[in-house]
């Protein structure tokens, strides 16, 4: 009885879970002109559409450059707050955490909203590479975060065992923290690179011709419903799978148990 | 007179994995029980299907002479004391107690009265308004007993309740437990792999391993007189010595000749000797060995012997902590004769 | 502690406080003076606050507001916790991860992409309304995108998968001895769940519940693509203000009374909230 129950409820979760995401690769294959019912295809000629439109790709392409750049870069600044006030009593210790961690707490658009002002004081143009700057700033706290909590007391150990081996501090971080860590900060690296991929509300404030996926999307969806929306939001979600399968096989796999 | 709790003919699989073959057991009334074993050998499932938390593929389990093998463990009168002790984190240890009582359907004032009176047999009157994070583990697993007591339980089931304590805290605990057994006089069955723990608590004491029971009875008798191979190691430490039973009623090994009676002739058997059973000796029919290792354990010696006979067999004996003996050193050592056990191979 | 450590302390904690100081905290100051200085007023004043609180239209899209992060939070709640529960008690363990998987597959569209789908299943011709009709329960189309209840459904669905995720967690990492204790000592499993499991997943509940209140409450996107323009929510105000009006101070404003917002509920959740070291 409670199994029944329990079926039927998770099978109706799944359906609305999976519905949008159905229609959405379905109707990507549409033949005709709009993507609602009846289905007429298959057909690959919006997908054609979407990889002859030079706006979609180049934006695809400074997409990809713009999450790996902030992503490592957040990583980075992460990784050394987080081991700087992890092995270092430093007076205001906990503020500072706090400090870092506070934009966890702010909406995208407020982030951006402050960004986009700001940067129009200073009469700085809108860029890549402001968008850029605005999704460091998303992702340091969270990769600060992710690192400061793996950072447990007997590493601390371990790297004491480094120093008095003769290491010095640069070598203690890049020789023993950084490799012991490795998970953490693979984590985080991914994380964030997933947040930027799809970050929407920042670059859109803050770019202008040249801008990134979402951003362009939002452009092509304007125009209203039309299946090379369904096309490239389709490529999107096969990236982003085969991406998610091998953080999946390489990173939590090789953690130990 | 039949058992308080009995168990026949008791299977258990795990897939492919025979985990319980053929267990029978019984637990008198007022007595305290020890399940001993390394890990694996089935001695926690058995504790389970006794608590109802898992159904066994065969067998009988009956508690006070009624059918209890298909019970829930809501109605069948055990309770269990978890490993974890598993108090729940957001409960007072009073409410923690009294748990029991509130789902029967008892009213408060009885509940709090029973609680506190509980509170007080295992010596933690106390702590009744306090969360159980502010406990330590020797008070937590105290809590854990009162919780499982209160709902007067006929068996109390404990599932290796010392486990998580350090060494001079388990001893301890461990007398306590007694004490506390003996106060309450309810049936304990008490899972651990520690053999001390076992012989100190035990009035009944049940080897297991791979499933299987391989001796129970009082732990004079089972340390004393072991009826396996398994249980002559497991529980303590014995010098095995292969041998077969000659004619003359006696059993031949490589050490020399020893009396047997009531086998066989040529039945393989195994000598075990303890090693308070070795002792010096002098008489013409001496082994002759010599010691490979010393290990002094403050009131005795532990001294490892490669008899000249039959070096490959390691013979431990206790000596006296006074002995002055170096490896490489000859030594003339016998067994006493009461302390020679022969198993069957 | 030396004296080189603490320096070697200092340096490694500086460039991530100077980005945020530079990025995050001095933009929000200058967003602070700038909401201080009105566009058409000029000067220095408070008018664009007291428009908010005298300006019914833009109070209402701060209502409006609450009332959809609210809703949508309960809703997914509602449905994540049976779920999660089904899924980490219920389904056998070797199928529990790929069960999981599957439940949160569509985390990986793109979030633009997400919304533009539930409009494609809601519009007046879209699957939805095609099922119906051909079903015979539905005479002609009916409105659902463009209304609240698609911003609704649009929220609910990413925040069913999230929640799923944290009270999944949050449900394997009790010991299943509570559970058993519970039933040990006669509870059934209604009384176990009420009394022991529901307690103790509360902290997981709230974590899950701030995060869908402050990601929801920042949205633009579901409520401009779902919801359309007949109600405003007050990502859409603001964004509103740049756009058509370039209207900086009054968008500063806004934004900063919906932080305000967000930090009422942060240190509401604040005790569920610390990050603990392992």
């Amino acid at each position: 009885m409670v199994r029944a129950v329990a079926v039927v409820y998770a099978g109706a979760i799944y359906a609305f879970i999976f519905l949008p995401v159905l229609v959405l690769v379905l109707f990507s294959f549409q033949g005709t002109l709009f993507p609602i019912p009846p289905f007429n295809g298959p057909s690959l000629r919006w997908y054609e559409a979407v990889l002859n439109d030079p706006r979609l790709t180049s934006a695809l392409g400074n997409s990809f450059v713009v999450a790996v750049t902030t992503s490592g870069l957040a990583t980075l600044l992460g990784f050394l707050a987080a081991w700087g006030l992890a092995r270092f009593e430093l007076p205001g210790g906990v503020l500072l955490r706090g400090l870092i961690t506070l934009p966890l707490t702010v909406s995208y658009l407020i982030i951006g909203m402050g960004l986009l002002v700001f940067f129009n004081a200073l009469g700085v143009p809108k860029s890549l590479i402001a968008a850029g700057v605005g999704h460091v700033v998303i992702n340091l706290p969270l990769c600060f975060a992710i690192v400061y909590s793996q950072m447990g007391e007997h590493q601390a150990n371990i790297e004491r065992a480094a120093r008095d081996l003769g290491a010095a501090e640069w070598q203690v971080l890049a020789l023993v923290t950084a490799p012991m860590l490795w998970p953490a900060l693979f984590a985080s690296f991914f994380l964030s690179m997933t947040f930027s991929w799809d970050e929407f509300v920042i670059s859109f404030l803050l770019t202008r011709f040249d801008t990134t996926l979402p951003v362009e999307i939002w452009n092509l969806l304007r125009a209203g419903l039309n299946p090379k929306t369904n096309a490239v939001g389709s490529m999107v979600f096969g990236i982003s799978i085969v991406l998610a399968i091998v953080f999946e096989l390489t990173a939590f796999r090789r953690r130990p148990q | 007179m039949t058992a308080l709790l009995a168990v026949e003919r008791l299977c258990h699989r795990f897939g492919a994995a025979k985990v319980l073959n053929n267990v029978a057991l019984g637990v008198e009334a007022g007595s305290y029980t020890v399940l001993l074993g390394p890990s694996g050998s089935g001695k926690t499932t058995l504790l389970s299907i006794l608590g109802g938390f898992l159904q066994p593929s065969s067998g009988l389990v009956t508690i006070r002479g009624v059918d209890c093998t298909a019970l829930p463990p809501a109605r069948r009168p055990t309770a269990t004391v978890f490993q974890d002790y598993a108090l729940f984190p957001h409960m007072s240890v009073g409410s923690n107690v009294g748990f029991g009582l509130r789902m029967k359907g008892i009213g408060r004032s009885v509940r709090v009265k029973q609680a506190r009176d509980m509170l007080a047999v295992v010596g933690l009157a106390e702590a009744f308004d306090k969360k159980p994070h502010e406990l330590s583990g020797g008070q937590r697993q105290r809590v854990a007993l009162a919780r499982a007591l209160v709902v007067e339980p006929a068996v109390l089931l404990l599932d290796e309740p010392l486990g998580a304590l350090d060494l001079k805290l388990r001893r301890q605990m461990q007398d306590e437990l007694k004490s506390i057994q003996r106060k309450v006089g309810t049936a304990f069955v008490h899972v651990t792999h520690d053999q001390e723990e076992a012989m100190a608590l035990a009035d009944h004491v049940v080897v297991m391993n791979h499933g299987r029971i391989e001796d129970q009875g009082p732990p004079e008798r089972v340390y004393g007189r072991p009826a396996t191979r398994f249980t002559a190691t497991f529980m303590g430490e014995s010098t095995l010595i292969p041998g077969h039973v000659s004619g003359e009623g006696r059993v031949e090994t490589p050490l020399g000749h020893f009396p047997a009676t009531g086998l066989a002739a040529g039945t393989p058997v195994r000598l075990a000797i303890r090693p308070e059973h070795v002792r010096l000796s002098s008489t013409p029919d001496a082994i002759a060995a010599v010691v490979t290792d010393v290990v002094y354990q403050g009131s005795f010696k532990r001294v490892t012997l490669a008899p000249a006979a039959a070096p490959e067999i390691a013979v431990v004996a206790r000596l006296p902590a006074e002995s002055n003996f170096r490896p490489g050193q000859p030594i003339l050592v016998e067994f006493v004769p009461a302390g020679i056990v022969i198993l069957k191979d | 502690m030396s004296l080189s450590a603490v320096r070697a302390g200092w340096a490694s904690i500086t460039p991530a406080l100077a980005w945020t100081l530079l990025f995050f905290v001095a933009p929000f100051l200058v967003m602070a003076v700038i909401s201080l200085h009105p566009q058409e007023a000029g000067g220095f004043s408070a008018a664009n606050y007291t428009q908010f609180f005298a300006n019914p239209s833009y109070w209402r899209a701060l209502t409006n507001s609450l009332e959809v992060t609210l809703l949508v939070t309960a809703v997914s709640i509602v449905l994540a916790y049976p779920f999660a529960w089904i899924l980490a008690t219920l389904v056998p363990e070797r199928w529990q991860r790929l069960a999981l998987m599957l439940a949160v597959l569509p985390f990986w569209t793109s979030y633009v992409v997400r919304s533009y789908s539930w409009l494609l299943v809601l519009a007046e011709k879209g699957i939805v309304n095609d099922t119906l009709i051909r079903l015979g329960l539905l005479a002609e189309p009916a409105q659902i995108a463009n209304t609240r209840l698609a911003t609704i459904i649009g929220f609910s669905h990413f925040f069913v998968m999230l929640l799923t995720l944290t009270i999944y967690a949050n449900l394997k990492q009790l010991s299943p001895n509570y559970r058993k204790a519970a039933a040990d000592l006669g509870a059934g499993p209604v009384r176990a769940f009420l009394h022991v499991v529901l307690p103790l997943t509360l902290p997981g509940i709230m974590v899950g519940a701030f995060l869908t209140f402050v990601l929801a409450i920042g949205d633009y996107i579901t409520p401009q693509i779902l919801g359309g323009n007949n109600e405003l929510l007050m990502p859409q105000l603001i964004m509103m203000q740049i756009g058509r009006r370039g209207d900086f101070p009054l968008a500063s404003a806004l934004s900063i009374i919906l932080m305000v917002v967000v930090s009422i509920a942060y240190v509401a959740c604040a005790r569920w909230l610390k990050i603990e070291r392992a």
